[in-house]
């Protein structure tokens, strides 16, 4: 046991630092800081930047152009970009899809589609979620019918997260209705652009326009774009949610959002001093500052043990039960924070008026965050599935 | 003790509540929402006929009602249909200070407020006073027959639409002194008075107001100078009944949805309410309504009482339905799951309208203190 960073560990820091000053751009800095809302050109742009200096894909081997970054290098990296205000990466190609090509894709396949997920060519999005499949996934029904080289696929799914944006999706389909449902399931790589795929905005209860529904009707789809073996769906997604879930802890965006948190409290002014020394409100972001240095170590711990090449299993669903639940507390402080002022939609709207932005609604729109943030115990597998998941392999309930 | 109804408050609940079943659906509100002036002015004058506004005034002044009871039963309809438009602040909160403390000339405006003719705004709160009512730094100059008001006010419902402004300001006293605080009219058209709106995140706009050299005449005073104080709070505990009551109706209607959403919603081949783990959850839930409507029913029925009861009980209760209507609220989404996140869906809206009340007239941990204080008192 020892909780002291090594010379290279200290050295590493340092250089992650240092390029995060010299590369970072001042402008999507200041967006993330202030909740601002980031477009795809600036999320192509820091991507490209990470991917010059190789860091884009931490968890990817060397040999397929990732970083291979170990556990506490990945901790350190997560730590100060959150300190620096360095936009997230999307994870649909990096961190979802590349592992499952990774290990269950053709040689072709990775030769192909992992460049294109460095290079930005492709933007990914997912394509699990159903109408009448959320939390019971394995009944999807959206159906892909072999029909010579290529499947024929209708259906829909929905929750796509920046599917407006993305030009390829990868899906989980139905290729077998006879047998038991997670043995009928196959997963698909589909280009957007084919005839006969239809993307629709879902406006969430924030406003913002992230999450989609796709439709398919007769969309030709190559055979070659199967991934693994036909019917061996079900395998590869749980992969992928693992893999989900060891960056669902969102270390980073709680240490982000702390501080957050706090720069809003020591600037808002309670019974003429800052909020930020009521006893009241002081108590609230100590308890949760508890709980994530806590959570952080448990993180690393879990990370270091799948590194050491065991997979993690249940720790994962607990990481995603308890990440969430501190989140989601620290979006709630930070709207409490606000007081009056988490009221306006969104101080965006100001922005772009001539009047002058009224100072104390640079605390951005905390309350659309809280808001937005609820979808954290519902996605990926909701916090009830989870806790059910803990109960069955620790219990066999 | 007897808890049903009068039966005059029977029947305006019955006409609310079937008004706006009939005339106030999701597809109708959201619309209202999108509207540049986020407010429907059919559905004002329409609710006015029906006697909503004459019910927030006490007979003295105009009205039939008045009392916290027919504050509560008004605005719990409102909430459960999650009304946007802003009664609060034209009816109990300017309209009630105008009635309150007004001379004839003042009052005459009762009238054409409880027919609807007339839309308000209190302007009260500035950028660093928070939930603190009595800290007030907007200055009140007298110059010879005028009075030269100067300074800002945070995040006031309802400037833009207004006709009239109710704004306090310092005439005496330190920054953070009861003493010294004084009301004024102010037209909407006065000079050196600018309106930077915005929309609400839970529906209907608000706007910053400041005040440059805004010049009025003695006669713009409402009661009498640096004496506002008193019946400001006691105008807050009559909003902190609205606010309450509009958020209990609110957690009414997620409550109602979230049970017929797990009555109907399958996954794994059953009702997702035949889960345990959301069985019991919802179970949490209505003990938790039970909770709320006593709390509301405690600040309802003590708004007539002596200050400090009153006051206890409104601190207690706006603790209260902040936690509650929090858990209701965050609860009522997870148990739908990614459907509540949509704003077409009604929850969406009304999870809005019972978390943002938090932020009017003091949070949960204001009133908290405010409680300690006033029992250790």
């Amino acid at each position: 046991m020892d909780l002291s960073y090594s010379e290279e560990e200290k050295a590493f820091r340092a250089e992650v630092q240092t390029f995060l000053d010299e590369k970072l751009p001042k402008d999507l800095s200041e967006k993330v800081r202030t909740g601002g809302e980031l477009g795809k050109a600036d999320i192509e742009r820091w991507q490209a930047i990470l991917n010059d200096n190789g860091w884009l894909a931490p968890n990817w081997p060397k040999k397929f152009g990732g970083a291979e970054w170990n556990a506490v290098q990945k901790h350190i990296f997560e730590e100060e970009a959150a300190l620096a205000h360095a936009p997230r990466t999307v994870p649909f190609g990096l961190s979802m899809l590349a592992p499952v090509l990774q290990k269950f894709g053709s040689q072709e396949q990775n030769d192909y589609w992992l460049p294109r997920i460095l290079s930005g060519a492709d933007w990914w999005c997912q394509g699990y979620s159903e109408p009448g499949a959320g939390s019971d996934l394995a009944s999807l029904k959206c159906e892909a019918v072999r029909d010579g080289d290529h499947y024929i696929v209708n259906g829909q799914k929905t929750w796509t997260t920046l599917g407006q944006h993305a030009n390829m999706i990868f899906c989980l389909v139905r290729t077998d209705k006879t047998v038991k449902q997670q043995e009928g399931i196959s997963f698909l790589l589909i280009d957007m652009d084919t005839p006969g795929i239809e993307v629709r905005p879902i406006i969430l209860l924030d406003g913002s326009p992230e999450v989609n529904e796709v439709w398919f009707t007769d969309v030709k789809v190559p055979v070659e774009n199967l991934v693994g073996e036909e019917n061996k769906g079900w395998t590869y997604a749980k992969y992928l949610l693992t893999h989900e879930r060891t960056n669902i802890a969102g270390v980073g965006f709680s240490q982000a959002g702390l501080r957050a948190v706090k720069r809003i409290a020591k600037a808002e002014v309670a019974n003429g001093k800052p909020l930020m020394q009521n006893p009241h409100f002081a108590a609230r972001v100590a308890q949760v500052e508890i709980d994530l240095m806590a959570m952080s170590t448990t993180n690393l711990r879990i990370v270091s043990k799948a590194a050491s090449g065991t997979a993690p299993g249940v720790e994962s669903s607990m990481l995603k039960v308890k990440g969430t639940i501190i989140r989601q507390e620290i979006n709630d402080l930070a709207r409490r924070a606000a007081g009056v002022y988490a009221m306006p939609f969104a101080s965006e709207s100001l922005e772009g008026s001539n009047e002058a932005l009224p100072d104390p609604l640079s605390a951005g729109p905390v309350a659309a965050q809280y808001f937005n943030n609820r979808k954290l115990s519902i996605f990926g597998g909701s916090n009830e599935i989870q806790r059910g998941i803990i109960a069955k392999v620790t219990m066999g309930s | 003790m007897n808890f049903d109804l009068t039966e005059e408050r029977q029947m305006l609940q019955d006409t609310l509540r079937r008004f706006l079943r009939d005339r106030y659906d999701t597809a109708t509100r959201n619309k209202i929402l999108e509207s540049d002036s986020g407010m429907s002015t059919e559905i004002w004058a329409e609710l006015a006929e029906l006697g909503v506004i004459g019910a927030l005034f006490t007979e003295e002044q105009g009205g039939f009602g008045g009392k916290g009871f027919d504050i509560a039963v008004v605005f719990e309809e409102l909430g459960r249909a999650g009304v946007v438009e802003p009664f609060l602040d034209t009816a109990v909160l300017a309209g009630g200070l105008i009635a309150d403390l007004g001379d004839d000339a003042q009052t005459a405006h009762v009238e054409t407020i409880i027919g609807g003719g007339l839309q308000l705004a209190f302007a009260h709160g500035e950028p660093n006073s928070r939930y603190d009512l009595n800290r007030v730094n907007t200055s009140a100059t007298v110059k010879g027959d005028e009075i030269v008001l100067n300074g800002r006010k945070a995040v006031v419902v309802n400037a833009e639409a207004a006709d009239m402004l109710v704004v306090s300001a310092r005439e005496s006293g330190g920054e953070y002194d009861a003493d010294g605080i004084s009301l004024f009219l102010v037209p909407k058209d006065a000079k050196g008075l600018t309106i930077q709106g915005y929309a609400l995140l839970a529906g209907g706009r608000a706007a910053e107001v400041t005040l440059d050299d805004v010049s009025v005449p003695a006669s713009a005073r409402l009661g009498d100078a640096g004496k506002a104080a008193p019946a400001i709070e006691a105008r807050i505990a009559a909003a902190n009944v609205a606010q309450t009551s509009e958020t209990l109706g609110a957690m009414e209607t997620a409550c109602h949805l979230t049970k017929d959403y797990l009555g109907q919603r399958k996954q794994f081949g059953r009702p997702i309410g035949t889960f345990q783990a959301l069985a019991h959850r919802m179970s949490d839930l209505l003990i938790e309504m039970e909770q709320a409507r006593s709390s509301v029913i405690l600040a309802a029925g003590n708004l007539e009482s002596e200050r400090a009861v009153r006051e206890l009980n409104i601190s207690g209760t706006k603790n209260l339905i902040g936690r509650a209507g929090r858990l209701v609220a965050e609860d009522s989404i997870q148990m739908h799951g990614g459907i509540a996140m949509t704003q077409e869906y009604e929850l969406a809206h009304i999870a809005k309208r019972i978390v943002m009340a938090d932020h009017r007239f003091g949070d949960v941990d204001h009133h908290l203190e405010r409680f300690i204080d006033l029992t250790a008192a």
